[in-house]
């Protein structure tokens, strides 16, 4: 894509839309309360779509062309491991960084 | 201190450490716009206009592709469907404020925020709505401003990253940082399985429609096994 209108067109419209998803509960449905069975689903909408987004860029990521790289997986697994048992987020991304670059380093 | 300027604040402290990961992730994205050809107005505006990482990530990978702009709008907003979820989970704390706040809100709900938000009136549920949505903006400083600017530097560096510092990985490393302390229940655990068991799965399918299956079955699983262990208590 090289057209400048064409560009600013889709970038324009993928905002819009991100927009109006954002919106779409807080602004249609306003003060009325939702149902228990939707409080119960919404619950889990954390941890229903982020570990489906990141499995796929853990085990094929782009930058090695999509075939999988251990220095990767074992630093994904060094930062749920360290997420999961000190609940610190930076020190978890902190300490994936260490692994990747530290199996990186060691696989040469 | 006013109730609201504590709340506030406890939003601002709550997302501090994202600064920290934007920063290179949103250089990340101005790396790769205007490598893929986007000009530095383009990449700028593509951060305030969509403020949704991976979205844009998405978006410029296909133009740089170019696939077709129908296609490339409706993946980037198939990934953007999960703010509908997080839209519908802050209704029930923000919904009673004024439509212009809830629209301002609408505008900076992202991942990370909503995830500092969601916990907060979680373990502060007798916190007034005025409270809730302070702590909201709070939450912002830290993550959009720090987007969009890092993604300015980003698109001024250009290729000066070397590919060896693996850059790409912070973002996955980010998301699993934010979900693993959310891993407190079985049910919640489970939910996490599933939505990994089933993208990877349906990874096959276009235009990112296996990761939204994969993100209901994942939430109906985490519904399921909460009131399948209810049941299992009382009985």
């Amino acid at each position: 894509m090289t057209d400048p209108l064409m560009i600013w067109a889709t970038i324009a419209a993928i905002g819009l839309g991100t927009f109006l998803l954002r919106f779409s509960f807080l602004g249609l449905i306003g003060g009325r309360a939702l149902p228990p069975w939707a409080l119960r689903l919404l619950r889990y909408t954390s941890v229903a779509v982020m570990p489906g987004l990141v499995a796929p860029l853990v085990l094929w990521p782009a930058a090695t062309g999509g075939t999988t790289d251990p220095a990767r997986m074992a630093a994904a697994l060094a930062t749920l491991l360290i997420g999961v048992t000190t609940r610190n987020m930076l020190g978890a991304i902190f300490g994936g960084a260490v692994v990747l670059y530290a199996v990186q380093f060691a696989l040469g | 201190m006013s109730p609201r300027r504590t709340a506030a604040l406890r939003g601002f402290r709550a997302s501090a450490p994202f600064a920290i990961v934007m920063l290179p992730f949103g250089i990340l994205f101005g790396v790769i716009a205007t490598e893929s050809g986007l000009t530095l107005p383009q990449t700028i505006g593509f951060s305030v206009l969509v403020v949704a990482g991976a979205a844009q990530f998405a978006a410029v990978q296909m133009m740089a592709d170019n696939a077709p702009v129908l296609v490339i709008i409706a993946t980037a907003l198939a990934v953007n469907l999960r703010m509908a979820m997080y839209s519908a989970a802050l209704t029930p704390h923000l919904g009673t404020a004024p439509g212009w706040l809830r629209a301002t809100i609408a505008y900076v709900l992202t991942d990370q925020t909503f995830a500092v938000a969601a916990v907060d009136y979680d373990r502060r549920p007798a916190q007034r709505p005025g409270e809730k949505a302070a702590f909201f903006f709070g939450s912002v400083l830290p993550v959009c401003p720090v987007w969009y600017l890092s993604t300015a530097l980003g698109a001024q560096l250009g290729t000066a990253i070397p590919p060896a510092l693996s850059i790409d990985f912070a973002v996955p490393l980010t998301f699993i940082a934010i979900v693993a302390p959310l891993l407190r229940s079985p049910a919640h655990i489970a939910a996490a399985v599933v939505s990994v068991a089933l993208a990877l799965g349906l990874a096959g399918l276009p235009y990112n429609t296996g990761l939204l299956l994969a993100a209901a079955g994942a939430m109906a699983t985490g519904a399921l096994t909460e009131i399948w262990l209810e049941r299992g208590v009382r009985a």
